[in-house]
């Protein structure tokens, strides 16, 4: 198949290895991935921060640039949800019919990596080799915006190696919110601390995600207080194999 | 002569519970810092979590009976006026009086009239968010009658001049051991050696309070429903001090918020399946009272209804944050609510604390006065989830921050990134100059603020040697 791949600003600039993990795997899994260079940002932070008409470029950037595409991939489920729910909202409530209609139709594309495995490319068993002891965080908007489930689980119990261990408290924000970990930085922290406590309990070496906004969050935490507890994006486990 | 009476007004200034002195962050400081709070807070919201969570599994159709609460009220939201003229003139019919109330001073005023007309120099209280949303205890106090809070945690925030922090258990940010210190110190003729044994506490506010009950022949209660089809009121509680007052006196005097209303009496059957199994965590509540007007030689003889608008036509004008008025103030989306958890009520400076709080409050009081209240979320759901009329509260929240006032150094930088991420060339390019520049620096500490927020608990990730980006354009 071939698949539009969106990295996110975040995986683009920050987190390379997450995005790079992506294209290895959907390639090993024998499909064509496409890296439209138009691409930039969703506009979550803008459209969560209250700055909404500034976002509309960018939802209109978002809906020009992977309109042609049949199956859009983000490794991201805030940004998927940003994109399935807030997108033709925005384009609506500055009153472009037009642009709504047009990011409705490629928010119906956009597929978070768990859902275009599972839901689309019908795979469990990614092929994948990962001798770690990992926990797992859903994240609040593959939870509860896009409603993943349990897709990240299944994907990780068929990775061979890997040790998965539950997270105590999973479905409890880490406190990062986007601009909510600038704004509320105190409050912010304090969320962050009960997370990585919970973490640390499980005694993983490795806490996943789908999400490199809270893995960055979660993992700036734990290496602060150097737990030794490292952050890995969902992508980079289901890419490793036997001879990575 | 024009109808047109100008744009629905704002919650005033000066009276009442809806703004704080200072913005959440400044607040949450505080009950950050508080580690006993902190336990408080923690043990009971996860103890209420539970209880609730089970007694809801119990239900196969909790998710239609959610659907059927939203649709209920949006219904009301969509007829409010009609309804409301429904129910005045079947209150009317049945012997009560109704008032209508523009603003809190405007309540407050009718109120205070109508108990000094009784020449009682005290009134016994329900638990209600409308009379502290008002400040009616501060006005009554003004005018020298004493109000009496008879709601055990409400007496006891009383007692402790202390504010509420929670919608439902308000004086859920202190143990057992404070409430004995503050009986002592305050409630009217306590026995010295009380203990801080939960019993013993019950059983001294039982004394004190079942005296007033006998003594007072005022009493001043919120409502939870109101039935427009028969002009019925409702409260629901636990305890069944409510019952006490909306019984015992001569004269009730019920103050309600315009959202309040329901159409029908079979209408109920929903809201009362919803609202006790996600707020305590009842399968029903211990006492339901309703009264329609009055019934010569039973109950009260003489009943006012005062209808409170104070902003709430303001907020039912705006077609998303109508959404709000939904709410039958069960507090589960506090009892979910990781921030609530953390910071306490207080920190959120309105008597609406936790996620419909951020929501509510700074709608009607107009978005400038409670500008930091939307903000004070971190967008992670947990309340939608949880609310039993499934009001969007994130959604709101998004919505109410894109109308909030933003500071210029936020607003310039804000536009600058999206002015650059809109364009992939300059996009790429500042990414460059970005790990250029090492604007992180080392391991990202020393930034400066509000990014300093930020790398006081945690540490950046370094900039990567190639964005993705530059590594797909050489592979
Ligand atoms: S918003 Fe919903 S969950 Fe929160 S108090 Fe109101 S009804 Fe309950």
């Amino acid at each position: 198949m071939r698949i539009a791949f969106f990295a996110t600003c975040l995986a683009d600039t920050l987190f390379p290895e997450a995005a790079k993990a992506t294209v290895r795997l959907l390639e090993r899994l024998g499909h064509e991935v496409v890296f439209p260079f138009e691409q930039t940002c969703c506009g979550q932070m803008h459209i969560n921060t209250g700055y909404q008409k500034e976002a509309l470029p960018l939802v209109k950037r978002y809906a020009q640039t992977f309109d042609p595409y049949e199956v859009i991939v983000v490794p991201s489920g805030s940004c998927a949800g940003s994109i399935r729910h807030q997108h033709a909202m925005v384009a609506s409530s500055y009153g472009d019919a037009g642009l709504a209609a047009r990011s409705a139709s490629v928010a119906a594309r956009t597929y978070e990596l768990s859902e275009l495995l599972i839901d689309v490319l019908k795979v469990e068993d990614v092929g994948a080799y990962y001798p770690h002891r990992v926990t797992y965080h859903p994240t609040c908007h593959s939870l509860r915006m896009i409603r993943v489930g349990d897709k990240p689980l299944r994907l990780l119990r068929q990775v061979r190696g890997l040790d998965l261990v539950e997270l105590p408290a999973a479905e409890q924000c880490c406190g990062f919110g986007g601009t909510f970990a600038l704004k509320n930085a105190e409050t912010s922290t304090a969320m962050l601390a009960d997370k990585m406590t919970n973490i640390v309990s499980t005694g993983a070496d490795v806490c996943t995600a789908g999400d490199t906004s809270c893995l960055m969050h979660i993992g700036g935490g734990l290496s602060r207080l150097r737990t030794g507890v490292r952050t890995v994006h969902l992508a980079e486990i289901l890419a490793s194999t036997e001879s990575s | 002569m024009t109808t047109f009476l100008g744009m629905p007004a704002t919650a005033p200034r000066g009276v009442g519970h809806l703004r704080g002195d200072q913005p959440f962050p400044r607040a949450a400081h505080d009950a950050l810092d508080n580690s006993q709070l902190r336990r408080n807070l923690r043990h009971a919201t996860t103890t209420i979590r539970g209880k609730s969570g089970r007694v809801i599994a119990e239900l196969p159709d909790w998710q239609r009976l959610r659907d059927a609460g939203s649709a209920i009220k949006a219904d009301v939201m969509s007829r409010l006026p009609s309804l409301l003229v429904e129910l005045e003139s079947r209150v009317i019919e049945a012997g009560g009086v109704v008032h209508w109330a523009a603003d809190a001073n405007e309540a407050n005023e009718i109120v205070t009239g109508l108990v000094r007309r009784t020449g009682s120099e005290r009134v016994i209280k329900v638990k209600s968010m409308a009379t502290q949303e008002i400040g009616l205890n501060e006005a009554l106090e003004d005018a020298g009658i004493t109000p009496v809070e008879t709601d055990l945690a409400e007496l006891i925030v009383q007692l402790g001049d202390d504010k509420p922090s929670h919608i439902l258990v308000p004086a859920i940010h202190r143990n057992r051991s404070e409430i004995r210190e503050i009986f002592l110190r305050a409630m009217p003729g306590v026995d010295p050696a009380l203990t801080d044994d939960p019993p013993v506490l019950a059983a001294a506010a039982r004394r004190y309070l079942r005296e007033t009950f006998l003594s007072t022949s005022v009493a001043v209660s919120g409502a939870n429903f109101a039935i427009a089809e028969t002009g019925t009121l409702g409260v629901v509680e636990s305890e069944g001090n409510g019952r006490m007052c909306l019984t015992l006196p001569d004269t009730l005097i019920t103050v309600m918020g315009i959202e309040k209303v329901l159409p029908t009496w079979r209408d109920l059957e929903v809201f009362l399946q919803l609202l006790p199994r996600a707020s305590t965590g009842e399968r029903m509540n211990p006492y339901t009272t309703m009264w329609t007007g009055v019934t010569p030689g039973d109950g009260p003889q003489n009943f006012h209804l005062v209808l409170l608008d104070n902003g709430r036509s303001a907020v039912l004008a705006d077609t998303v944050g109508r959404q709000a008025l939904h709410c039958i103030r069960c507090s589960a989306c506090l009892n979910v609510c990781p921030v609530y958890e953390r910071t306490g009520g207080h920190a959120y400076g309105s008597v609406y604390p936790g996620p419909i709080g951020a929501v509510l409050s700074p709608q009607l009081t107009g978005i400038e006065d409670n500008a930091s209240l939307p903000y004070a979320s971190s967008l992670c759901g947990a309340c939608f989830d949880a609310c039993p009329v499934k009001i969007d509260i994130p959604s709101m929240l998004v919505h109410l921050r894109n109308k909030a006032p933003h500071s210029p150094a936020e607003r310039a930088a804000m536009a600058a990134a999206a002015y650059t991420m809109s364009r992939p060339r300059l996009y790429a390019s500042a990414q460059r100059a970005a790990k250029m520049a090492r604007i992180v620096g080392r391991r990202g500490r020393g930034l400066p603020p509000p990014l300093s927020g930020w790398t006081a608990g945690r540490d950046l990730p370094e900039f990567p040697e190639q964005t993705f980006r530059d590594w797909w354009a050489r592979r």
